[in-house]
């Protein structure tokens, strides 16, 4: 875009022109980012050095919240049941995704079969929990009758610590599964025929061409669908607080249920702070991870 | 592509629909289960259709049936005012929404039509906030709408959302960047000030992707929990999906009243169902574009 003034002699001004205009036009915005958003992340990275029970001002107290992090046996057992529960989500909602998308692509263009697909995904997160919730009760739950019936014994699907954890995944994978299927197909259609031609005329077995082909063009969208997945996987808290709040035993208390209970039933704001720093840091490295895969190589097309 | 029936094909199709069946399924049950007699319901759990049809359950949820009655049915008994909270609902996702889009609007129309020195600068500064995680700033925006003296009211819940979000700005950006500067210069020919393109020119011409963020913004408003359930805990603010987590809490823990519950979660989920009927093609759409950013 080149500058559209009539005489030359102008330009400088009229780039500063535009200036005061676009003031008024970003000032709301502008306020709410300083308000909201700026000034937040920087108080947040100063809490986490202090002690904040929200009744007396801050204390600072250098880095005593990370060093009792450490220490601090629950805040591992956190770390630990949230990576269990990323890494289900990511397997499982990318293979589901993968395969709905191509199903779809192969199939269907109806927007009917995509909207069906989305649906959950548009439904409160706590609506979604205590459906599941009332489903996969113990014992009248209907996915229990229908153990039963085929002759399995129940499972204590949000009382069994070993079941908790995949449980509260199964239900997120149900609500996503739709919407990260839909980014898939939207990569799917980025792939040009020509591609296709040329493995058919080359003889290439369905197999072989999503194996050689496919898979390898959408490389760009699954880095990016893994690493949404990834960041709000981490974040899972609506599902936790509604169905198990942590329990059976700590099993379900992920990071995100962890760091919302030291803040607001044990005020402990400024250790809370520090817990969510370390998952900033670690959302920040994933986030980068994603740009040093997607720079590698921008597409295997070109 | 062929479009015959071979084996290969019809054993795709099963799978789809399975999967489509999948997805439906706990919506039907929700709408089996809230229209069934709570009482009965345990002697029947694998009934597919409703057990001893009844509207008791939405009486007890809306606050239509009288104590006694409510727990003859096995509610709680607790006053429950879901009218309440959905004109809650109501008002918070609105206001947000509207002043989310406007503003955000505004801005991107800064970011995308005018020139100013070191506005790309500024404009990566406001992408980089997408890499915050929520609970980041949620603990210090507390604090703050704390001190304000905002907690428990409308002003507290939606302030934080109401100016912008980095995503809605660059959702909006792309799009006025699209429109051409023919248009926008003839206008200027005829005298039209910023404000005037902006309401007169802009804005008219991307009425279909702010109708998409509106209805995405309205959404992601209307399901939110974390944090009207930090800042909006009374019963005067307290918003459906808030409600169903305190109602469930109240349910006692022998024989929950699940058609309760169910009826509850239906009311709360279907104003965004239907919304998301009317404008499935707009909305399904609308995701290839959120992922390629």
């Amino acid at each position: 875009m080149t500058a559209t003034t009539s005489a030359p002699p102008g330009r400088k001004r009229r780039n500063l022109g535009d200036l005061k205009v676009a003031l008024i036009f970003l000032g709301p915005a502008t306020l709410g980012f300083v308000v909201f958003y700026i000034w937040p992340t920087l108080r947040g990275a100063y809490l986490s050095f202090t002690q904040y029970s929200l009744l007396s001002p801050p204390e600072f107290t250098g880095l005593k919240n990370y060093e009792r992090m450490i220490h601090d046996g629950f805040f591992w057992n956190a770390l630990v049941v949230t990576v269990e529960y990323v890494a289900i989500n990511i397997g499982l909602q990318t293979v589901l995704a993968v395969l709905i998308a191509m199903l779809m692509y192969r199939l269907t263009k109806s927007i009917t079969v995509r909207a069906v697909i989305l649906l959950p995904y548009l439904v409160a997160n706590v609506v979604v929990a205590l459906v599941w919730y009332w489903m996969l009760d113990f014992q009248v739950g209907i996915v229990n009758q229908a153990l039963t019936w085929i002759g399995i014994d129940p499972v204590a699907f949000f009382g069994d610590s070993a079941w908790a954890i995949p449980t509260v995944a199964g239900i997120n994978i149900w609500r996503h599964m739709g919407y990260t299927a839909l980014l898939v197909f939207a990569g799917l259609q980025t792939i040009p025929p020509y591609v296709y031609e040329a493995a058919a005329v080359d003889g290439s077995t369905e197999m072989k061409t999503f194996w050689r082909i496919t898979l390898p063009l959408l490389r760009p969208v699954l880095v990016m669908v893994t690493v949404v997945t990834i960041i709000g996987s981490f974040q899972i808290f609506d599902t936790v607080a509604v169905t198990t709040q942590g329990g059976p035993i700590n099993a379900t208390r992920v990071i995100y249920y962890y760091i919302y209970e030291r803040a607001f039933t044990r005020f402990d704001f400024g250790y809370a702070s520090a817990m969510a720093m370390v998952l900033f840091a670690i959302l920040a490295i994933v986030s980068l991870l994603q740009l040093r895969l997607l720079r590698a190589k921008e597409s295997d097309l070109s | 592509m062929r479009r015959t029936l071979n084996p290969g094909r019809t054993v795709a199709w099963i799978v789809l629909i399975v999967l489509m069946l999948l997805t439906l399924f706990p919506f039907y049950w929700m709408l089996r289960t809230a229209f069934s007699d709570n009482t009965q319901l345990a002697g029947n759990p694998n009934s597919l259709l409703p057990v001893e049809s009844t509207l008791g359950a939405f009486k007890r949820v809306l606050g239509l049936a009288t104590v006694e009655e409510a727990q003859a049915q096995g509610g709680s008994g607790a006053s429950v005012n879901f009218w309440l909270y959905l004109r809650n609902s109501l008002v918070v996702a609105t206001v947000t929404t509207v002043c989310q889009v406007f503003f955000s609007a505004m801005a991107a129309y800064a970011f995308a039509r005018l020139r100013w020195p070191g506005r790309d600068k500024v404009f990566a500064v406001f992408l980089a906030a997408l890499m915050v995680p929520p609970i980041f700033t949620t603990l210090p925006n507390f604090v703050l709408i704390k001190n304000l003296g905002l907690l428990n009211s409308f002003a507290g819940i939606i302030l934080p959302g109401a100016f912008m979000t980095p995503f809605a700005i660059f959702f909006l950006r792309q799009f006025f960047l699209g429109i051409s500067r023919e248009l926008e210069e003839a206008a200027m020919i005829d005298g039209a000030g910023h404000r005037k393109i902006f309401f007169g020119l802009i804005l008219p011409m991307s009425a279909a992707p702010i109708t998409t963020l509106a209805i995405l913004t309205y959404i992601n408003s209307w399901n939110d929990y974390f944090w009207p359930l930090l800042v909006g805990q009374q019963e005067n603010v307290r918003v459906l999906t808030v409600a169903l987590g305190v109602f469930r809490s109240q349910t006692p823990q022998g024989s929950p009243d699940w058609a309760g519950l169910m009826a509850a979660t239906l009311i709360a989920a279907l104003p965004m169902i239907i919304l998301f009927l009317a404008f499935a093609k707009r909305i399904t759409n609308s995701i290839g574009f959120s992922g390629i950013k």
